[in-house]
């Protein structure tokens, strides 16, 4: 199999990497100058790093199984060498020697392992807004990482091949918490993203590279499905600087048919994340004909006004058909406007149109002068106007977010 | 060619169809025929037992191992032919130049894999009907799983070939029908035209028991996906796909040990030596005869029910059902043959 050097975001065939490396040689060539520049800066190694890693920095190599394995945090032990898995809803009972839904972590003999700590599969230097997070810290570069694994199944994936996909089926290297923030730091990257596929199946990793990241000065962020239980999310989320919640639909049955989860501990993360204070936006992937009813759009806007207040962005994206999806056509841009005029007409202030380069409702716009805020090209804050103290220029209106580093 | 271009379009027509049918009724899989004459016909699941298998040791004794599968092949194919010898029943199989893949099932490590006399055996016949060493492979989804189970791995060279899909890899596109979304084992792909499943008789503790369908799960990068529900109806739609049922033309279900309670993981103190095998062309029977044996394991250890325990393994009546005609579950249309 090929080694994955394009790791794809929303909008497939738009996220090469800026420096046209593949996955290999960028780590290398990262790794190796950042092992001069970030040794002397780097914290103390994080707890779950094995030691034969904490002198790697000479390059990313491919390890074997037993460097990337762990035992995993978030688990109880049953009778009978089972256990039972408390990362997220789901709560796989998994036998000896198997393995739980998202198919990085194990049973063995009664014992739950991860198997991606530090298993990297996909790691680019993105702009902040292909995540998209448009309120934080626009115009930088984010490192962005992930390993295989997802705990839900999406018939519209885009990463399908990584995020459906077991560990060691797909190639991987071995970055270790410290390594990733050397290279965010190395390439003036303010922030570590965990993305592509779903990061809450490497919490651990997550976590341990969050504390590395901060005690070098480089923040956390993560996009994620929020399918998750509330005590790992606290634990593992308590540590990102910033979210980006995939909220996939507004109906149980969506989730049930087209997700293989389910809404409610999904709306119950946005409202525990907005009780943690975590900055958060939110995704809605617009799909003809499965959740693109005009109901359902002022549903899920009422409910975010109602639950999270009206300054959450609100992304409507465009779909594009992949993995189990190809039946279907691309989101008409009438549809996503739509979706815009609703979510706008409930009282949200700011609500987007993803995936459709050059669509002014890409902007930002003050939500009391209407004067533009922030203008984007693509993936491109071509013009920020917002002041140091996030607010408008025009008319000091309090812009949310976190604009200034 | 030149005939063809200068027949008339109806004759064209008239050739390609009467080809057609020719084509699709004999490549149909042996559980799409069982289906296909479900009326006239009982799906056949022979049940070999030896009670001397062992002899008086504890390993299944190679040369027993031999005449049970061959009893049991003989039960299947040579009806009416008793004087035939064992070689007719796999001729009906195979014949030179096939490519033939046995599957087997290692996860349960040296307790409980799939028997390594047995597999010895079935080369040993495949070769005899005429099938190159080169032209077996032994399968499953991890070469260090199959080293562990005692299997002695082999590529190159004019021998048995066996190894796991790590060596091959899934291929890049999906295959799909249902539920299902999977990249599909190349071993099974690129490498066989012939499938001889080769499960162990278990107990699963989510979906019921693990025979010869689930058996399929260890051809998919992602049978992790496919468990909730008690696998249903992914087990099902699993073995729908074309690449898998077209192939599918043997079942050998390995019960010399076999599992009541606890698994797929090997339980010593669940397992029981029953010293059988089950044999058919139909998957579906197979595990449903195989289902009723673990069930009658459980009332004489005093268990409940899979039903009981409501991990009944409902795949196989899906797998039966009108959309996927699998083969057969209902009883009255199973015919259980000693061997």
């Amino acid at each position: 199999m090929k080694a994955k050097s394009v790791a794809i975001e929303n909008l497939a065939g738009t996220s090469a990497d800026p420096r046209s490396f593949d996955r290999r040689s960028f780590l290398k060539c990262a790794l190796a100058s950042g092992a001069a520049l970030g040794t002397g800066k780097l914290a103390a190694p994080a707890a779950a790093v094995p030691m034969a890693a904490t002198s790697a920095l000479s390059g990313a190599a491919t390890q074997s199984d037993a460097q990337f394995t762990f035992e995993a945090r978030f688990y109880e032990k049953l009778p009978g060498r089972k256990i039972r898995c408390k990362l997220c809803p789901r709560e796989c009972i998994v036998g000896d020697k198997e393995r739980g839904y998202c198919g990085v972590r194990e049973n063995r003999g009664g014992t739950y392992f991860t198997l991606v700590h530090s298993r990297v599969c996909a790691a680019h230097i993105d702009p902040i807004e292909k995540k998209p997070l448009f309120h934080y810290l626009p115009g930088t570069n984010a490192f962005s990482i992930a390993t295989a694994g997802c705990n839900v199944n999406c018939k519209f994936c885009q990463n399908w091949d990584i995020s459906q996909s077991r560990p060691e089926e797909i190639p991987a290297d071995y970055i270790s918490p410290h390594q990733a923030a050397a290279v965010a730091q190395q390439y003036n990257c303010p922030t570590i993203a965990y993305t592509y596929s779903e990061p809450v199946v490497f919490a651990e990793y997550l976590m341990d590279t969050a504390d590395a990241g901060h005690a070098a000065g480089v923040r956390s962020i993560v996009v994620s499905n929020g399918y998750m239980q509330h005590d790992a999310l606290e634990q593992a989320y308590g540590k990102m600087d910033a979210v980006k919640i995939d909220l996939k639909a507004f109906t149980e049955s969506y989730y049930a048919k087209v997700v293989t989860g389910q809404l409610k501990p999904v709306l119950e993360t946005l409202v525990t994340l907005r009780k943690m204070g975590k900055w958060t936006e939110i995704v809605y992937l617009v799909i003809p004909t499965l959740n693109d009813d005009e109901t359902e759009f002022r549903g899920l806007a009422q409910w975010i006004k109602a639950n999270l207040g009206p300054d959450v962005p609100l992304h409507f994206t465009q779909f594009h058909p992949e993995y189990l999806l190809k039946n279907l056509p691309i989101t008409p841009v009438p549809t996503l406007e739509r979706a815009k005029a609703i979510a706008d007409a409930e009282g949200l202030h700011y609500v987007y149109i993803g995936n459709v380069p050059g669509h002014p409702s890409q902007n930002t716009y003050c939500p009391q002068c209407r004067k533009m805020l922030v203008e984007r090209v693509g993936f491109t804050a071509s013009k920020m106007l917002i002041r140091k103290d996030s607010t408008c220029p025009f008319c000091r209106h309090k812009i949310p977010g976190i604009w200034h580093a | 060619m030149t005939a063809m271009r200068s027949a008339s379009r109806r004759e064209f027509l008239r050739q390609c169809l009467t080809g057609a049918a020719a084509l699709s009724t004999s490549q149909l899989a042996p559980a799409q025929q069982a289906a296909q004459t479900a009326k006239s016909t009982k799906s056949r699941v022979v049940v070999a037992r030896d009670p001397m298998l062992r002899g008086t040791g504890s390993t299944v004794d190679a040369g027993r191992m031999q005449a049970l599968l061959d009893r049991a092949m003989q039960a299947l194919f040579n009806r009416g032919h008793s004087g035939e010898s064992p070689l007719a029943a796999w001729r009906r199989l195979v014949g030179p130049g096939d490519r033939v893949g046995l599957k087997v099932n290692t996860l349960g490590g040296r307790g409980i894999s799939s028997n390594l006399s047995l597999v010895e055996a079935i080369c040993e016949r495949l070769q005899q009907a005429g099938i190159k060493p080169g032209d077996i492979v032994v399968w499953d989804r991890d070469s260090d799983e199959m080293e562990r189970a005692g299997f002695k791995l082999a590529t190159g060279g004019d021998r048995v070939q066996c190894f796991g899909t790590d060596r091959a890899d899934y291929e890049e596109d999906l295959s799909a029908y249902g539920s299902v979304g999977s990249r599909l084992s190349r071993i099974l792909t690129r490498y066989t035209n012939v499938l001889i499943n080769v499960p162990v008789l278990k107990d699963h503790d989510g979906a019921g028991v693990t025979i010869a369908l689930k058996n399929m799960y260890g051809v998919i990068h992602n049978p992790n996906k496919y468990h909730p529900n008690g696998c249903d109806p992914y087990i099902a739609d699993l073995n729908m796909l074309p690449e898998i049922r077209s192939r599918m033309k043997l079942v050998v279900c390995d019960a010399t040990t076999a599992m009541y309670e606890g698994g797929p993981g090997f339980k010593p103190k669940h397992s029981w030596k029953a010293d059988s095998l089950l044999v058919s062309q139909d998957p579906v029977a197979l595990d449903s005869t195989g289902w009723q044996t673990i069930e009658r394991k459980r009332a004489e250890m005093g268990l409940k029910t899979l039903e009981a325990e409501k991990r009944a393994p409902r795949y196989i009546a899906t797998a039966a059902d009108s959309e996927h005609r699998l083969g057969h579950c209902d009883p009255s249309r199973i015919a259980v043959v000693e061997g």
